[in-house]
């Protein structure tokens, strides 16, 4: 006998995600347990900003102040049921148990332009299309033929799908093409540790979720500062460092005292990821130095009960949407600098499984959402969703590489040249041109 | 000072335990001193004869029971019961067997946790320090990535039995040993790597994957400017194919069809047992012909004839005997115990070394720390710590009997360095370039300061025993008692320790473990000039503290 079911060692119990629970779940456990210890480095309340020069950085005469935010969905969301093309019939025979009703229907989508229309959960966006800041990139996702979450979320980030050994993200390689002098805020990373999509050379700041960011820190106290201070006060880098991050810190808390009477002045507290939302656009609004933010959600992986306009996906898409709706208040007039990317490692299977959900699959929908987008249009080429446009012959077809409208927007709207765009892409392919016109110019 | 000039005698003991060791211990410099630092170095070379481990640790780590099993028993403990139920369940949602799946996924978790904690375990007590610090190097040299799938039952072993018993012995032993263990076969995809058209080739087992023939060249062995083509990458692909996993038996049909003829052929051929399918080992390495490229190869020039299994090794033996090869490991060895920049001073006589031992890594060892680059003045405590260096140096300075590991492992985290979570290939890098800025110097300090505060509950187990059981309930109960322990041990709620908090570690008795000139007249002064509580966070704080 031999031990092991190569079906199942080749995936066919599908994910990495579930297959393996214990595969990221030391994280999850380590960094709960993390948490919870908050007494043991409660203290350590390891706070995690760095900086330097939040104070300092002569930005205004570079010329463009723009920002881009990037949310990943981690797990894959299923893109079918986010921008349903609602007009194809082969859509709701696939999906007989999880598709999303057609309009007018109770619960049904919320049309956009008679072919294609939004979830029902997505409802708190539906202002922004209609005001034309919001668009979509159609079956647009990474040309790798993986499966794999952890294959695929890391070509997505690393921005060189198919190349394992790049060490870098391609946020953190965006920041090292900005012109001006660079400071540790100019990306922040709203999360518990810096990821793979920001690290880099480029010094980037990381910010943990929740509460967690204004917990006070043993080096807060003058008399445990002042004593660090005294073995810090060299030019040589380890100092330099120090001092950086105190200045940071010190920021940092006085920006976070300022949040905590806005919130007292009897606003209620948003929950979730609003809060996260809220808090990154009153850091982004206070100090234009913030010039790139990358926030992460997990919980796409829908094998099992996905739902339709309600369950699960619907119960994962409603505080998203209601926290990218309420940053857009919140971030005010810096709105119209602002550009907001939502991605995703791959699509999901075209037809729901036994399961009532839906498995790994290729193609997926990018969500472009900003003052500077030129919205309420669904762009790229939709391949159909007959059998022999699909690709594998299961899963929705990739027409748009999802490197092609990033480009447009780090061209357009951060102002970067395509000889700078090469090397935070290396070898991407020619643009096609189907997202061409995504940024107002 | 002068730059070039060698360290002197006062700095040797603490120099030698900062390179060859994760910084001193209490009573470790004094102990160095009336050594000779180059007695300590003979001892750590040869640590078989000449440092025994002491009856705790030794005790402590036949504890972690998950260490010393097989692939194969690791697969059949923790994945078989994951995979038992989601097969009844079929998708049902039944919530009973739901409540079984989580239960068997917190029992997995089990595995890595013990590999973490003997890992650290190991490296803040074992005596064998530069055997800790060399497992360290080639774990990362090697990487896989436990949050990869399987890997994460398997990294544990992959260390225990593919690095540990390697890591100063012939380096194509350690190459092939990590060659053929189902962790890197996993990780790097060559499980899946099959010739096109091979009776073996159908579903995933589809083709050529040529992630791993680029890989061991790349970065295991030749190195990115090593002097190989694509065209290399891939005749390596194909002379690897069918170097994977044991799997279940092929179905009937196939086997009716397909391999019973390709059988009679092989018979043809005169090949002895051409149709048996062997036993499962219990490494789960298992070379499948049927997926194989008979075919003969050219590879980095040479040809190797199409023969099976014998070609992966020959290409083995060519690579680990290539010059690139011995500059390569030189250059990241030199990079890991003496400099970021290693001058080629240094690389020349190491990789000639290598090549006239035929890739004996304790001879290159040897070399290197006799050199008189080892011993520059210029290179004392040039070293910036990783973070898992500077964690595990505070907790060997303090001398705190750790019997909770998580605040240890969780800052790593913390730092970006979490224990087993690089995610590529390449490992995480060891320069000062990677790891200092000022995010990572906030948390240093706040380390620092929880650890001197006496903060950390390093010193009590993290868990009530008792409480887990009722936790878990039944299901994760059916591994028998001691596996039900096992799952206490882990799967408990946190909750509050009670009892009063640790006892500050003394900064006194951390300035005599660093010996005297350790710590630089600004940073003695500003020590003297704290607060007696502050005094042990400020040493580990410190700029002399974060370099080694």
């Amino acid at each position: 006998m031999e031990p092991i079911d190569e079906k199942l060692l080749a995936g066919n119990s599908r994910c990495e995600l579930c297959a393996a629970g214990a595969a990221r779940a030391p994280d999850t456990l380590s960094r709960r347990a993390f948490l919870r210890r908050a007494a043991v480095l409660s203290a350590a309340g390891i706070v995690l900003i760095s900086p330097h020069a939040w104070a300092g950085r002569a930005f205004a005469s570079s010329g463009n102040k723009n920002r881009l935010v990037v949310v990943f969905l981690r797990g894959a969301v299923d893109g079918m049921n986010v921008i349903v093309p609602h007009g194809d019939p082969i859509y709701y025979e696939s999906r007989p148990t999880i598709a999303v009703g057609r309009t007018g229907s109770p619960g049904g989508v919320l049309d956009l332009d008679g072919y294609f229309g939004m979830h029902p959960a997505l409802g708190p966006m539906m202002p922004l299309w209609k005001e034309r800041t919001l668009a979509f990139v159609h079956a647009c996702g990474s040309p790798d033929p993986t499966r794999s979450h952890f294959d695929a979320q890391d070509y997505m980030e690393s921005g060189t799908p198919g190349v394992k050994s790049t060490q870098d993200g391609w946020l953190n390689r965006t920041l090292g093409q900005l012109p001006g002098a660079h400071g540790p805020t100019e990306a922040l990373s709203m999360g518990a540790t810096m990821p793979r999509i920001l690290s880099g050379k480029m010094p980037a700041a990381n910010m943990p979720l929740g509460r967690g960011a204004a917990r006070p820190l043993p080096l807060d106290r003058p008399f445990i500062e002042a004593a660090f201070d005294r073995l810090y006060t060299g030019n040589d880098p380890i100092s330099v460092a120090y001092r950086d991050g105190r200045m940071a810190r010190k920021k940092l808390l006085a920006e976070l005292e300022q949040d905590m009477t806005v919130a007292d002045a009897g606003a209620p507290s948003p929950q979730g990821f609003s809060q996260d939302t809220d808090r990154l656009a009153h850091l982004m609004t206070r100090d234009p130095t913030i010039r790139v933010a990358f926030l992460a959600l997990g919980g796409w992986d829908t094998h099992v009960s996905q739902g339709g306009a309600e369950g699960q996906l619907a119960g994962h898409l409603r505080p998203l949407a209601e926290g990218l709706a309420s940053f857009k208040a919140s971030l005010g007039q810096t709105w119209q600098d602002t550009t907001i990317l939502v991605i995703s490692e791959f699509g999901r299977t075209m037809h729901e499984n036994g399961n009532a959900g839906t498995d790994h699959g290729h193609g997926n929908v990018m969500w472009v959402m900003g003052g500077p987008v030129r919205g309420g249009k669904v762009y790229g080429r939709w391949p159909g969703l007959q059998p022999g446009a699909l690709y594998q012959e299961r899963d929705l077809a990739i027409t748009t590489d999802f490197r092609d409208p990033i480009a447009v927007v780090l061209a357009t709207h951060m102002g970067l040249g395509d000889a700078q765009i090469d090397r935070i892409f290396p070898a991407r392919p020619r643009p096609s041109g189907d997202a061409s016109g995504l940024i107002k110019a | 000072m002068n730059d070039t000039g060698a360290i002197s005698g006062q700095e040797r003991p603490l120099h030698v335990l900062n390179r060859l060791a994760f910084g001193p211990r209490p009573g470790d410099v004094e102990r160095v001193r009336q050594l000779g630092a180059e007695r300590y170095i003979h001892e750590q070379l040869y640590p078989d004869a000449e440092v025994p481990i002491p009856e705790s640790l030794r005790r402590k780590i036949a504890g972690y029971y998950t260490l010393h099993m097989s692939p194969l028993e690791l697969f059949r403990t923790f994945q078989l019961p994951v995979i038992e139920v989601r097969r009844a369940d079929k998708g049902a949602g039944n919530e009973a067997l739901k409540s079984d799946l989580k239960a068997a996924r917190i029992r997995q978790r089990i595995v890595l946790q013990e590999a973490i904690e003997a890992r650290v375990a190991r490296a803040i007590e074992g005596p064998r320090q530069l055997q800790e610090l060399l497992t360290a190097f080639w774990f990362n040299h090697f990487n896989v990535f436990r949050g990869k799938g399987l890997d994460s039952i398997w990294t544990g072993s992959f260390e225990q039995t593919s690095i540990r018993p390697h890591t100063m012995g012939k380096f194509r032993a350690l190459l092939g040993a990590t060659a053929k263990h189902p962790a890197m076969l996993f990780y790097l995809d060559n499980w899946r790597n099959t010739a096109p058209g091979s009776p073996g080739a159908r579903g995933k087992f589809d083709g050529i994957n040529e992630n791993y023939a680029r890989e061991v060249m790349e970065l295991h062995t030749l190195g990115v400017n090593g002097g190989y083509t694509q065209a290399d990458v891939i005749a390596l692909a194909h002379i690897l194919t069918g170097w994977g996993i044991a799997r279940k038996n092929p179905s009937p049909m196939l086997r009716r069809e397909m391999l019973e003829p390709m059988a009679r052929l092989r018979r043809g051929f005169g090949w002895r047992n051409a149709n048996r399918m062997p036993p499962p080992s219990p490494s789960l390495f298992y070379f499948d012909p049927r997926r194989h490229d008979f075919s003969s190869k050219v590879f980095l020039g040479r040809t190797i004839q199409g023969a099976g299994i014998s070609e992966g090794e020959r290409a083995l033996d060519i690579l680990a005997r290539h010059p690139s090869t011995a500059k390569h490991l030189s250059f990241e060895l030199a990079r890991f115990f003496v400099t970021d920049n290693p001058p080629d001073s240094l690389i020349g006589p190491m990789a000639a070394r290598y090549l006239a031992t035929d890739g004996d890594i304790r001879e290159v060892l040897a070399l290197m720390f006799a050199a008189p680059e080892f011993w520059q003045r210029r290179y004392y405590r040039s070293k910036f710590k990783s973070p898992y260096e500077y964690v595990i140096s505070c907790a060997r300075a303090t001398g705190v009997e750790v019997r909770n590991y998580r605040p240890l492992y969780g800052t790593m985290q913390l730092l970006g360095q979490p224990l087993y979570g690089c995610l590529t290939p390449n490992g995480y890098s060891n320069t000062e370039d990677a790891w200092l800025n000022p995010d990572g110097m906030m948390m240093r300090l706040s380390f620092a300061t929880a650890l001197g505060n006496g903060n950390l509950p390093l010193d009590r187990p993290p868990f009530e025993e008792a409480a887990g059981e009722a936790a878990i309930g039944g299901p994760a109960a059916r591994g028998g008692a001691r596996r039900g322990a096992m799952n206490a041990k882990f799967a408990a709620p946190e909750r509050p320790h009670p009892g009063p908090k640790m006892v500050p570690p003394d900064a006194v008795a951390l300035t005599q473990t660093l010996g005297s000139g350790a710590l630089g007249a600004n940073t003695a002064q500003a020590v003297e000039s704290a607060p007696p509580r502050l005094r042990t966070a400020l040493i580990l704080g410190s700029p002399e503290f974060m370099t080694r």
